[in-house]
């Protein structure tokens, strides 16, 4: 165990100034201490706790329930092996073997000297790049043997990690088919300046504060209202999976009483098998602030938030960076673009490991520095959301629509895509094609035309959004992407004939377990006791009774899970129970229960012994 | 004279007051639904999801729905009954809960809704974590082995003793009751024995020392009348003094 340094209290004392000391810093807090320390000290943990004026118990509760964060040591480096089904197939098993060999560690351990742990983790968001890695915190895509090896030379070596080859940590954007948004040619400043002009001209001079350029002026509310006009006019609908239109949920927040407004964007992209928004953080970074503003101008807030994903940590920077910039040229802070009262600023918030803080009222309890457990619903977030105030959350890809759209207007949007999905939808691919990355296209896309251009060959299966979405088979690929036919957040996992779809099927369960937050009974339970019905038969121990058992914990998790990590939780199962069941009667003992042996013959020494002999001391009825 | 406001709680009329759940007016009104982390006195937060019910056809935890978007409930269901069968089976496997060494039989809350559904059986493969138990304070004795997370305590001390001496940790299945001290010890606190928190816990976790099995079998809480009609009883009834 490392010794306490003993400047701890002025690192950590510095860092909380930073933070103004604010409570509902708290995970941005925990994050940094650990960024600075490798781990939470007990003492620092302590002082949090004492310095932002909460419970002791409050700022441990927070910290373990993020699963970057963690109060124990974790090595000088933490290795941290991406966990997706993708990397899986991409060897990263093997890899991490090699590795925890080499560096005599055991998985999910620190090393004996304290030198290094390795580890699984949740899908990083490199699936087109896999397998991947991050070590403390730093993502390494592109995985193979010998990387890992010169990794673990370097471990062995103490190079700190700001010293290894930036060759390493080289992630690349792979946009291979690129429509509107991906290859939009905007230019900072184009989406709000258009969304300034649709108000009436001439009022703008007297316009004189946030309220006033708001609704108390006459004409005050000209732009923002057409800006939502146009919104509403795209049909445009969430990309983050659940779909609901993006300018009912703006016109709802702007329409419910507060005293003030937030927007969101949400960049916890979590679902394994997604990246798309890796890409438009990296590439497109400022369409998607434009985004956020012109939410901001449309409903009225002062204030937005990133949500991050641990996992994108390293993009923390270049964002600021942006965002510093956009501040510079008038973008950003007070009377944005000339418009007195258009204030508006955006924060970074980073997550610290979470999947269900992708769920927008978990996203804002994390905001708020607590752990994220969805709330219970109704109010939702447009009415209470942020500090209980009307907030709107919004997907990455969404909010770059909406800077689209503010541009050219709804009518235009709208003539893309189908009849009920209009727009562009990027899909993330992935898997066993030849050409993984980013393919944006119209709404109504079939999944032959994805898999014939990304060059997949003697496809099984595809997985359709993620774990939480759909898989389909090859009788199945005439069907488009589209809400009316198949809603995705994007993923696009492709599986050839060599893959067992029982393993992938595993995988996700596993994953669910692990991400589930805990709060409400069936999935606390029921996403673990659904492993241990996998793992049983998987081990070759299942029986027909098993698979009655996933049927059954399935039941109960559609009706009674808190949120849709647990309404989804058995999707993949029976998903590929459905189409390819001989992946798991391969697997299974019997097809149905057979004991191993003859329970009523069991009991007649216990007959004899009590001279017994009635119905009721045999299993079955007497002849 | 006014109208009261009211929906169908299996077929029969609940009248509601603004800002009732579906639960506070199901009770008020001599109805009871199971619930488990529902208890009158504090919030209700709606995570052991027994109360589930269906409300205008949609599942919903009757303890956190708003009595005013309800105009027909379903509770009374096989459907229902069967999923909080295997609710309570859940919490069975998930912890440790060995009734007949246990000082809360007879008292239990989740004992006693076993057997008011007709619970057999686990059902499931039990889980047998490791909790070890916290005996460090002289009067309160914390056996986790027992927990059901129902965060009963957490809400006692926070809304009625105005203390923060229980709170979550981990999430998922290693999710867990804490205490408020750095040693992680209950001694550490500032708990009294006579505190809400202490007095709250429906299951066997936080008990008081040296007054284990003092109530014979049979004349114990549940021996008496099942759950279900004590409940009722101890639900707050503020519509009564309305009856004429």
């Amino acid at each position: 165990m490392p010794d306490t340094p003993d400047d701890l209290e002025p690192r950590v004392r510095r860092i909380i100034s930073r933070w103004e000391h604010d409570p509902g810093a708290l995970v941005q807090v925990l994050r940094e201490v650990q960024e600075e320390f490798g781990y939470l000290p007990g003492p620092a943990l302590t002082l949090v706790a004492r310095l932002l004026r909460i419970p002791f118990s409050r700022a441990r509760g927070v910290a373990s329930f993020y699963s970057f964060l963690s109060d124990e040591p974790l090595g000088a480096y933490r290795v941290l092996f991406s966990d997706n089904i993708t990397d899986r197939m991409a060897g990263s098993e093997s890899l991490l073997e090699a590795m925890c060999y080499r560096l005599w560690a055991e998985p999910g351990k620190v090393s004996q000297d304290g030198l290094v742990s390795v580890a699984r983790t949740s899908c990083t968001g490199m699936c087109d790049q896999g397998p991947a890695l991050l070590v403390n915190g730093r993502a390494i895509p592109s995985l193979t043997s010998e990387r890992v090896e010169r990794i673990c030379e370097l471990i062995l070596a103490r190079t700190p990690v700001d010293e290894w080859p930036a060759e390493f940590f080289a992630v690349h954007d792979n946009v291979r088919r690129a429509g509107i948004l991906l290859g939009h040619t905007q230019q900072p400043g184009d989406a709000i300046r258009a969304a300034l002009q649709r108000g009436a001209a001439g009022w703008s001079e007297h316009a004189a504060n946030e309220r006033s350029w708001r609704e108390a002026y006459v004409g005050a509310a000209q732009g923002p209202i057409a800006t939502l006009e146009e919104i509403k006019r795209s049909n445009l609908r969430g990309r983050g999976g659940a779909g609901f239109t993006t300018g009912v949920k703006w016109e709802a927040c702007r329409q419910a009483t507060g005293l003030t407004r937030y927007v969101v964007c949400n960049a916890d992209e979590g679902e394994p098998g997604t990246f798309k928004d890796r890409v438009l953080l990296t590439s497109h970074a400022d369409l998607v602030f434009e985004g956020m503003t012109v939410a901001a101008y449309a409903i009225g807030a002062s204030l937005g938030f990133l949500y991050l994903r641990g996992e994108y940590r390293y993009l923390l920077e270049p964002l600021e960076a942006a965002l510093q910039r956009r501040r510079a040229a008038n973008l950003l802070g007070n009377g944005i673009c000339g418009q007195p009262g258009f204030d508006f600023d955006i924060r970074i918030h980073v997550g610290a490991g979470s999947y269900v803080c992708g769920e927008e009222s978990a996203l804002i309890e994390s905001l708020e520095g607590k752990r994220g457990v969805p709330r219970n619903r109704p109010p939702y977030p447009v009415t209470n959301g942020y500090k209980q105030q009307p907030t709107i959350v919004n997907n990455v890809e969404t909010l770059c629509a909406t800077a689209l759209i503010a541009v050219r207007g709804g009518d235009w949007y709208r003539s893309l895509g189908t009849l009920k999905s209009s727009g562009t939808k990027i899909l993330s691919v992935a898997g066993d094609v030849a050409r993984p990355g980013l393919y944006e296209y119209p709404f109504g896309v079939t999944l032959r035309q994805v898999l014939e251009e990304c060059g997949a060959a003697d496809t099984q299966a595809i997985q359709i959004s993620g774990p939480s979405g759909v898989c389909v088979d090859a009788n199945e690929f005439g069907r488009r992407i589209a809400f009316e036919d198949l809603p995705t957040a994007g993923a696009f996992t492709v599986f050839d004939a060599s893959r067992d779809m029982f393993d992938v099927a595993h995988n996700y369960a596993q994953f669910f377990a692990h991400e589930s937050c805990g709060f409400c009974t069936p999935c606390r339970v029921g996403t673990s006791m659904l492993v241990a019905s996998m793992d049983k038969i998987r081990a070759g121990n299942g029986t027909q009774h098993d698979v009655g058992e996933i049927d059954r914990l399935n039941k109960v998790l559609l009706m009674s899970a808190h949120c849709g990590l647990g309404h989804t939780a058995c999707n993949p199962i029976l998903d590929t129970l459905k189409r390819f069941r001989p992946a798991y009667e391969r697997k299974l003992r019997s097809l149905d229960f057979t004991p191993a042996f003859d329970l009523d013959g069991a009991l007649h020494r216990a007959r004899k012994m009590t001279g017994r002999d009635d119905a009721d001391a045999h299993l079955e009825a007497h002849p | 004279m006014n109208e009261r406001p009211s929906f169908l709680l299996d077929g029969a009329e609940v009248p509601f007051e603004p800002g009732q759940t579906v639960m506070q007016a199901a009770l008020a009104a001599g109805r009871y639904i199971p619930h488990l982390c529902y208890h009158p006195e504090f919030t209700p937060h709606g995570s052991c999801k027994l109360c589930t019910a269906r409300v205008n056809g949609r599942l919903m935890a009757a303890c956190t729905t708003p009595a005013g978007i309800a105009t027909e409930v379903e509770s009374e269901t096989e459907e229902l009954n069967d999923l909080r069968r295997t609710l309570v089976q859940m919490l069975f496997a998930e912890g440790n809960h060995f009734c007949p060494s246990c000082e809360k039989s007879g008292n239990c809350v989740l004992q006693a809704l076993g057997y008011d559904l007709g619970v057999m059986t686990a059902g499931f493969r039990h889980l047998f974590p490791d909790r070890p138990v916290d005996a460090s304070h002289p009067e309160i004795l914390l056996d986790f082995n027992r927990c059901i997370l129902c965060e009963l305590c957490v809400r006692a001390a926070r809304e009625v003793d105005g203390k923060h001496v229980f709170s979550l940790a981990g999430r998922g299945l290693g999710k867990h009751l804490i205490v408020n001290a750095e040693s992680g010890r209950l001694v550490d606190t500032d708990v009294k024995v006579t505190d809400k928190a202490v007095e709250v816990c429906p299951v066997g976790v936080i008990l008081r020392k040296r007054v284990g099995f003092a109530t014979p079998i049979g004349a114990r809480r549940y021996d008496k009348s099942p759950i279900s009609a004590q409940a009722l009883a101890d639900a707050p009834r503020p519509l009564e003094r309305n009856h004429d």
